[in-house]
């Protein structure tokens, strides 16, 4: 029984050393609804990471900006050959890591090949699959050599999954990050917040704020205590629709509802019957009245979609009238598909609301048309081994939160079972092609692809709802990525 | 009593290795890999397969019964999937939240329910009496976790005197975590109060009842002397084995109740580690509740065994 | 003594306990609820109304409507029957398992009985939710595998009471004049000892019922017990929870309800304790 013991004394201990002295203003409490489970962007896909290390504490060559744009970072400058395989990049000078150790090219070989190996646990590691090779021209200056020319890139190379770490503390960043970034690790009372602070040593502009907390709270009721009560003062991404009308009538807090790279669909099994026929796909999606689904599941928040692309985007184009709501037209097509009488059938949803709560709405809609769906609950794991590895599912809900992922539909043996060739070559053809005017056109076409295609019913582009203190300056808006970009944030007089 | 006790002892010790087994056995069957998870959907096949040797699950199973069962004894509880930081430091980080919201309801249950007991029993069949046992009857039936959402509404979102969930940490001082302790450590302990105190007063009535009381009250010793004095001495084995029973009860108590007001107890963990598939988390949590429930009902047993002599010769 | 006399004579006790006759009137109420739910609900429970959702009562809905529009009424008249089942299977299970363990282990005594006491140490040494946790994690959440995890917990407890009757029983002297006469322990089991100990089975039964109703309720709201469509009491308060400032009557029926019913049960449970066998009064 000796661990009662010592957790009464750390308890004792605890009780006895009282710290709560908040000088104002240079400090900031975000709350944050997922812990992560360790803090190695290069080493998980759990996004709960990257909102709390990307930017603050670690950067890469490239980062992403608060409008999804490509941003310098550790990299200056770079330089593409005129083939489009080879960027040289140069890397700012004078910049150290936070435990004292000096960047330099050899780390970002050192990063760029770790993650690439064979070895590699990265979990974004086709983000890589275009290097050749990697190469240190001088202390400043990296070459990276491409196998064939890759329009994304630079785009890619701002992902948390692909932020420079260095050789000397790669194996533990998961319990001690150490970054160049401005702000440094501090500490993390795990299941309760983790503490950043400023990097006074930091090769850029300096943060505004000495010390930022992130403290976990996956409750809406007691999110929305801890901003009333003002011990958070921001939630970058509240986690209860139902209580943001709440705060938007409090002149204290500033409610900013942004969109995120978030489609939300009603993934189909493309190869399995009776999801093989298009016209029980088509009849699928004009069963869902989006507008009810949007106002249900997510208390009237969120853009409906009728593809697969985000609406904020430069290239969107509107298509939800391809797949209007007209139960009696899913009908029509049910009967045509030879499937009058309706069929059973089963939804897997993951533990999201929006998916279970959708998936309610969805399921009693589909009783409408004479379809019986029966909802599994999943856990993430079990949804990750049963419908995107196993792809033993009918249907399911989910959120498609990675940006620029219009690819997944012409992926061999992703989960939707798709298989359009013609889409395939427009996907090849986008990935080469740099001109912006006929990219977005190519984009288009895509778009209206699938919506005419329905692979999955598209639902509604997930909404960033952000709430914070109304003197808090410089949080993003937007999520182009899952972030908290603290470098700008700033409180004002 | 040394023989008895050494009895107790080694059926505690046998149950705790069956436990073990069983544990390990059922949580080796739950579905979804840990590696998967932790690498999401964009994961390449090979990424995934790195990362399950590294965390050494592609091992049989036997072997590492056997590895895990060593470090129990040990001490060692392995390391974390997910945090990759020992078990037993998640552990007791937890436990300094879970071991005193278990033992603030149950000394609140305790505080109520004795006074309400004996004040019951003094007054056995007037109106205080029925009016007491009806709402103990009403308490009894009222789920904790229900309770739990009326605190929240009435002290939290209506009057804001406490926070509505979360833990502050104890770094933050004593009275800002007790503060969160509050409404969790009320939830759980009025409907264990409400069985205690029907358990207090009916054990009560039937020392009451007994020859012996007869003879004290005969010897012109006054009501109260024998109610406190002789009654409620005796009346508490069975106060006792409730009282076992429910530190059982409430740590699993603990488990919704931490749910409900989100706080970073040993229950949350357990929920927590399931879904990230840190089974050997999960093992390590159950561990060390099932060892907590053995080790009282132990020392229930034990005490037993000192307030009656005469139980030490039944077992 | 005649079989109907007593049993007059307990009808007749029974009507003049009030415990009993109020928790008869409760659980006969809620039963009938069930039943009616099968035929006639006020609104639908499948059919969602977006637009009316949130609405606190009112004489169209008279306990308001839930995040979907549907009416919590109907919610609750339905979602009662999911209670009952999970919780009236759980303790079929465990008498049907529990109650042939006790009174074999009773009969046999030794290795036998030692196993069984060391077995339910093991089944008592696991927090209820946790098993239960430990359960779903392996076969998913949904009410066949609530049942199940409130049902194995169920077995030591029915084990116990009826191992404990039955050896208060064996050294009685018509036990002893049945062994004499060459009856085998089976038979006199069957026989002699099980009618004997049914009335606190009974009694143990209620108890167990009730405890289940709360055990599903506690699963269902940490998302464990029975999926939707099919409404539950216990799911009802977790998805009112987060809801709990903009609608607090979603909290409050549901609720209501789960206490309404363990009390009747619990009330009838007492009651009958008092009926079938004074002499357990107050014991538990």
């Amino acid at each position: 029984m000796n661990f009662w013991k010592s957790a009464l004394v750390g308890a004792a201990i605890a009780l006895l050393s009282s710290t709560a002295s908040y000088a104002a203003k240079t400090d900031l409490t975000l709350g944050i609804v997922l812990e992560p489970p360790h803090l190695d962007p290069t080493a998980g896909a759990a996004a709960a990471i990257d909102e709390v290390v990307y930017a603050n504490i670690f950067e890469g060559l490239t980062r992403i900006g608060s409008k999804g744009e490509v941003l310098p970072a550790l990299a200056e400058s770079w330089t593409l050959s005129d083939d489009g395989k080879i960027y040289t990049f140069k890397l700012h000078k004078d910049v150290k890591f936070h435990d004292g150790t000096t960047f330099d090219a050899e780390d970002v070989k050192f990063s760029l090949d770790r993650a690439r190996s064979d070895k590699s646990t990265n979990a974004q590691k086709g983000l890589f699959a275009a290097i050749d090779t990697v190469d240190v021209i001088d202390p400043l200056t990296v070459k990276v050599t491409l196998k064939q020319p890759n329009g994304d890139f630079l785009y890619n190379m701002g992902w948390g999954d692909a932020v420079i770490v260095a050789p000397e503390s790669a194996e533990t960043n998961k319990e001690k990050p150490i970054g160049t970034g401005p702000f440094k690790f501090d500490s993390w009372a795990k299941g309760s917040q983790i503490v950043i602070s400023k990097n006074s040593d930091y090769w850029g502009a300096p943060a505004a704020l000495e010390k930022a907390t992130f403290r976990v709270i996956p409750d809406p009721a007691a999110a929305t205590a801890a901003l009333m009560a003002g011990d958070v003062q921001a939630f970058p991404v509240f986690p209860s629709y139902e209580t943001i009308a709440q705060f938007q009538a409090d002149p204290r807090f500033k409610v900013v509802i942004g969109t995120t790279e978030g489609e939300t669909v009603l993934g189909m099994n493309n190869k399995k019957p009776p999801f093989d026929n298009l016209k029980v796909r088509q009849a699928i999606a004009h069963a869902i009245d989006r507008k009810a689904l949007i106002d249900g599941a997510m208390f009237g928040l969120g853009t409906p979609i009728g593809s697969f692309f985000p609406p904020h985007h430069p290239a969107y184009i509107d298509l939800t009238a391809e797949t209007a709501y007209d139960p009696e037209l899913s009908k029509k097509l049910l009967t045509e598909a030879g499937q009058a009488d309706g069929f059973k059938t089963t939804l897997k949803l993951p533990p999201p609301v929006y998916a279970r709560r959708g998936g309610e709405i969805i399921a009693a809609e589909l009783r409408e048309i004479g379809i019986e769906a029966e909802i599994i609950p999943l856990e993430w794991a079990q949804w990750l081994e049963q419908v995107f590895k196993g792809k033993d599912y009918d249907m399911t809900i989910v959120s498609h939160t990675e940006p620029n992922d219009l690819n997944i539909f012409a992926r061999d043996d992703y989960y939707f079972n798709y298989d359009n060739p013609a889409f395939k070559d427009l996907i090849k053809q986008i990935e080469a092609t740099s001109d912006a005017e006929q990219r977005m056109e190519l984009y288009q076409q895509a778009q209206k692809i699938l919506a005419t295609d329905v692979p999955a019913a598209f639902l509604f582009q997930l909404p960033k709802t952000g709430i914070w203190d109304a003197k808090i300056e410089g949080l993003w808006e937007n999520g182009p990525i899952q972030a908290n970009d603290l470098t700008a944030v700033k409180w004002a007089d | 009593m040394l023989s008895y006790a050494s009895k107790r002892i080694l059926i505690g010790i046998v149950t705790l290795l069956a436990a073990s087994i069983l544990v390990f056995a059922v949580l080796e069957v739950v579905p979804g890999d840990p590696a998967r998870l932790m690498l999401g959907m964009n994961a390449t096949e090979d990424a995934v397969r790195t990362l399950q040797e590294q965390m050494g699950l592609n091992q049989p199973l036997v072997v590492r019964y056997l590895r895990w069962l060593g470090g129990l004894l040990t001490g060692d509880l392995g390391r974390s999937y997910t945090y990759s930081v020992p078990v037993i430091s998640l552990i007791i980080e937890r436990v300094a939240v879970s071991l005193p919201l278990a033992l603030i309801s149950l000394i609140l249950s305790t505080a109520i329910a004795i006074p309400v007991g004996l004040f019951s029993a003094a007054r056995r069949g007037t109106f205080c009496d029925t009016v007491t046992m009806g709402v103990a009857q009403v308490g009894v039936a009222i789920p904790n976790f229900w309770f739990a959402l009326l605190l929240v509404y009435v002290f939290a979102v209506t009057l804001r005197l406490v926070p509505a969930g979360g833990f502050p940490g104890w770094n933050t001082g004593l009275w800002p975590g007790l503060k969160s302790l509050i409404l969790p450590s009320v939830a759980l302990a009025l409907p264990q109060a409400a069985i205690l105190a029907r358990v207090t007063r009916s054990a009560l009535l039937d020392v009451l009842g007994e020859d012996y009381i007869r003879t004290a009250r005969a010897k012109g010793l006054t009501h109260r002397k024998v109610l406190y004095g002789h009654a409620l001495r005796n009346a508490l084995i069975p106060v006792l084995t409730i009282l076992g029973l429910q530190f059982a009860f409430l740590l699993a108590g603990t488990i919704i109740i931490e749910n409900v007001f989100y706080l970073p107890g040993l229950g949350r963990l357990v929920f927590q580690a399931i879904t990230q598939r840190d089974l050997i988390v999960v093992e390590g949590v159950v561990m060390v509740l099932v060892a907590a429930v053995i080790f009282v009902n132990l020392l229930v047993d034990l005490s037993y065994a000192i307030i009656d002599p005469r139980l030490r010769s039944r077992s | 003594m005649n079989a109907s006399t007593a049993w007059h004579e307990n009808l007749s006790k029974a009507l003049a306990n009030r415990s009993f006759l109020v928790g008869l009137i409760i659980t006969s109420l809620l039963a009938l609820m069930a039943a009616l739910s099968f035929v006639w609900t006020p609104y639908g429970v499948g059919t969602f109304d977006i637009i009316g959702k949130l609405k606190p009562p009112s004489a169209a809905h008279w306990l308001g409507t839930d995040h979907f529009g549907r009416d919590i009424l109907s919610m609750i008249m339905v979602g009662s029957r999911n209670s009952i089942a999970v919780a009236f299977v759980s303790v079929v299970i465990g008498m049907g398992l529990g109650v042939p363990l006790g009174l074999w282990a009773a009969a046999r005594g030794g290795v036998t009985d030692e196993l069984l006491m060391r077995f339910n140490d093991l089944v008592f040494a696991f927090p209820a939710l946790l098993s239960a946790v430990m359960i779903t994690a392996v076969f998913g959440p949904g009410a066949i595998n609530a049942i199940i995890a409130i049902g194995i917990f169920n077995i030591p407890v029915f084990a116990r009471v009826a191992r404990g009757a039955a050896l208060s029983l064996w050294p009685r002297e018509y036990i002893l004049a049945a062994r004499a006469s060459g009856k085998g322990a089976a038979r006199i089991t069957v026989e002699h000892i099980l009618p004997n100990v049914a009335n606190l089975l009974v009694v143990q039964g209620t108890i167990q019922f009730s405890l289940g109703i709360l055990a599903e309720a506690g699963l269902s709201y940490v998302g464990l017990g029975s999926q939707p469509p099919m409404p539950s009491w216990g799911r009802m308060l977790f998805e009112a929870q987060t809801m709990i400032s903009l609608a607090p009557h979603m909290a409050l029926f549901a609720g209501l309800a789960i206490v309404i019913t363990v009390l009747g049960l619990n009330l009838l449970g007492d009651g009958l304790r008092d009926v079938l066998d004074p002499k357990l009064r107050r014991e538990r």
